[in-house]
């Protein structure tokens, strides 16, 4: 079974998903920082593949980008670095990248490589639907990856519908009109999008990211979901780090709190 | 072969709408409505009269005696450069803002590169009292010093992007990250035939109105509808596509398409993405597009900041790929040279953009008598800088 939801059946409420840039803060760092968040009690890990034009992404993972693209990530890089880490990282592991380097690595060679490292699943916010259905949703079945969908507070009903009929593993609910990283704070509007949707009965789980950033936020986006994403904030506070394992150990155990 | 855009917003091999989610609905409303409402009699009347009594159309199609005589064909300049605010980027702002109006919008933003695009967005964002935010590369403020200030006098916000490259594939990324955090009360006005579906195949319609008056002028000049060649220079290809549009599928017309090569295509330094790109996705579309081995997006060279992009809109790939246009390449110093000739052969200052088509002259081959339009995309008072800091004249 995947991972993902083997998760999803064992664990119901308080998922708690965290995104790091591969290659960041430095180039040798992917597996100790993906060792850290296993450690420290997370559930999911996003591993960002770096991209000069990360277009669905705020300053803060933008920055990663740029400094993880400057250490010497690539997607090559990336599988070198993860060939046998399911020796030690049982937590189901998506990659959340841009189509352009994945076409130009080779998309049928990129979901053989994913299998054979043993990633989960693939979140690719500028692959639509529409283009995911006709070129690559059979590929990605073949490699037994899941396309993680996202939805965002503008997705009409009839969409959302169809987005849960495709999805596998879990949707993606952007907590906002924002790029990654945006405000901390949940608005009243947003609360009334998370009821909207948690109401609708969807067969897929749902967690929660965008602005996600710390316990209360956690909390808040846990009680309308499955649990939430955390990238922006977690990015931040590895960024200088002097002692990774650590800071990891305890950002992780504050959003974990409960309130 | 027909050159046409298809349901799905291909040309051939590329195009499509490779875009987030979030972005889906603004797109998708985009997509279902502005054929409808561009072909509505309210809609035409409006643009129709804008184009007329403020952009100042039709545009001159000039024969440059001059030039025609120094390089021994009839040479006819297709005055772009004598739109209000200075190039062909206004014919697209009108055809956007009144669209966008009819959508219900209150806000616009755009991404801009020379400025050029920028400024003609926001003088029509003044003329219907619409809030405007303008996106520009920090690179570009600089050495296109009087468009920013002639935005700011209009009325227009205008924000660095400080990103990557800081020139115009970085003021796009936050041009469409500004978008997805106001969906529903903005409208991007996207100033090239680039973006995701629909928007190549919108601006190109907007900058048709190029060759369809270029048809008109010079059967009434020449008696023929189609010249022999047509010339036009590319940045994303708007005012290509507009020039060549009511002649894709005229095959007895040679389209040549005029690229920047900065320092020589091969130094590095340039923005030839005809011979440097390979297939992939920016901006939301298909295309050729300057990258790395790895699908890294390439920061491209040229003096001119209005050519200074990555990729080339869809339908000038498609063009590429099946040979219906010729792509030249035009370095730096020559587009510079061929500006201070057309300045002082026929009295005009172009936009160093134009110059590159200038220079195609040189680069291409025709016969003697030859009918030759060369579109004249704008003119080259926000380039005085440039041209100072270059010197050679
Ligand atoms: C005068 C002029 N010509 C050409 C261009 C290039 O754009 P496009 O290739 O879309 O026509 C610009 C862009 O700013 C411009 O200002």
């Amino acid at each position: 079974m995947n991972r993902i939801n083997y998760l999803f059946q064992t664990k119901k409420e308080r998922i708690l998903s965290i995104y790091v840039t591969a290659g960041f803060p430095k180039l040798e760092d992917t597996i100790p920082v993906l060792e850290a968040i296993q450690a420290a009690g997370a559930d999911i890990i996003e591993i960002g593949l770096p991209y000069s034009d990360p277009i669905a992404d705020g300053p803060t993972i933008q920055e990663s980008n740029t400094i993880a693209l400057a250490n010497g990530m690539s997607i090559k890089k990336i599988f070198s670095q993860l060939l046998g880490f399911r020796a030690k990282i049982h937590l189901p592991v998506v990659l959340m990248g841009y189509l352009n380097p994945i076409i130009q690595y080779g998309v049928e060679e990129f979901c053989k490589k994913c299998k054979e490292v043993g990633i989960d699943g693939l979140i690719l916010p500028d692959l639509p639907m529409s283009h995911y259905l006709e070129e690559y949703k059979e590929l990605f079945e073949r490699y037994g990856l899941f396309n993680i969908f996202l939805i965002s507070p503008q997705t009409s009903e009839k969409r959302i519908l169809e987005v849960d009929q495709h999805s596998n593993g879990f949707i993606y609910m952007v907590s906002s009109h924002a790029i990654t990283g945006a405000k901390a704070e949940i608005s009243p509007e947003q609360e009334q999008y998370f009821e909207r949707v948690a109401g609708m009965n969807l067969s897929n789980p749902r967690l929660i990211g965008f602005g996600i950033s710390d316990a209360a936020t956690f909390q808040l986006a846990s009680s309308y979901s499955q649990g939430a994403i955390i990238g922006s904030a977690f990015i931040k506070h590895i960024t200088n780090s002097t002692a990774i394992p650590e800071d990891i150990q305890s950002f992780i155990q504050a959003v974990l709190v409960k309130e | 072969m027909m050159i046409k855009v298809d349901e799905k917003g291909f040309y051939g091999n590329f195009g499509g709408a490779y875009i987030p989610e979030m972005l889906y609905p603004n797109v998708e409303e985009l997509r279902e409505n502005w054929e409808a409402i561009v072909a509505s009699p309210t809609y035409q009347e409006e643009f129709q009269s804008l184009l007329k009594d403020f952009v100042g159309r039709p545009t001159p199609l000039y024969f440059a005696n001059r030039l025609s005589e120094s390089f021994g064909a009839k040479i006819y300049l297709k005055r772009e450069d004598l739109c209000h605010t200075g190039a062909h980027k206004v014919n697209n702002t009108v055809g956007q803002i009144i669209l966008a109006k009819k959508l219900g919008k209150k806000r616009i933003i755009a991404e801009t590169g020379a400025g050029q695009h920028g400024v003609a967005t926001a003088t029509v964002c003044a003329l219907m009292g619409m809030d405007c935010t303008i996106y520009m590369g920090e690179l570009d403020i600089k050495r296109q010093r009087p468009n920013v200030e002639r935005m700011r006098i209009l009325g227009a916000k205008v924000v660095p992007a400080i990103s990557g490259s800081k020139t115009l594939k970085d003021a796009t990324n936050e041009a469409m990250r500004a978008w997805i955090s106001d969906p529903v009360g903005t409208h991007y006005i996207i100033g090239s035939v680039v973006g995701p579906h629909p928007y190549p195949e919108m601006v190109a319609r907007f900058q048709s109105v190029i060759s369809e008056e270029i048809k008109w002028q010079l059967l009434s000049k020449e008696g023929r509808e189609n010249p022999d060649v047509v010339i036009a220079c590319v940045g994303g290809g708007s005012n290509a596509a507009g020039a060549f549009y009511h002649y894709y599928n005229e095959p007895s017309v040679r389209l040549v398409a005029v690229e920047a090569a900065g320092l020589g295509i091969h130094s590095g330094k340039s923005a030839a993405t005809s011979v440097l790109g390979k297939s992939g996705i920016l901006h939301g579309s298909k295309t050729l597009l300057m990258q790395t081995e790895d699908g890294q997006v390439v920061e491209p060279h040229s003096i001119s900041a209005g050519l200074d992009y990555p990729g080339i809109g869809p339908v000038h790939a498609h063009l590429h790929e099946i040979g219906r246009a010729e792509f030249v390449g035009v370095e730096d110093e020559d587009a510079m040279k061929a500006g201070i000739f057309l300045s002082r052969t026929e009295g005009i200052i172009p936009a160093i953009e134009t110059a590159h088509a200038i220079h195609a002259l040189h680069q291409i081959e025709f016969n003697a008598d030859d009918l030759i339009v060369i579109n004249l995309s704008g003119r080259g008072d926000k380039d005085l800088e440039t041209y100072i800091h270059w010197g050679n004249y």
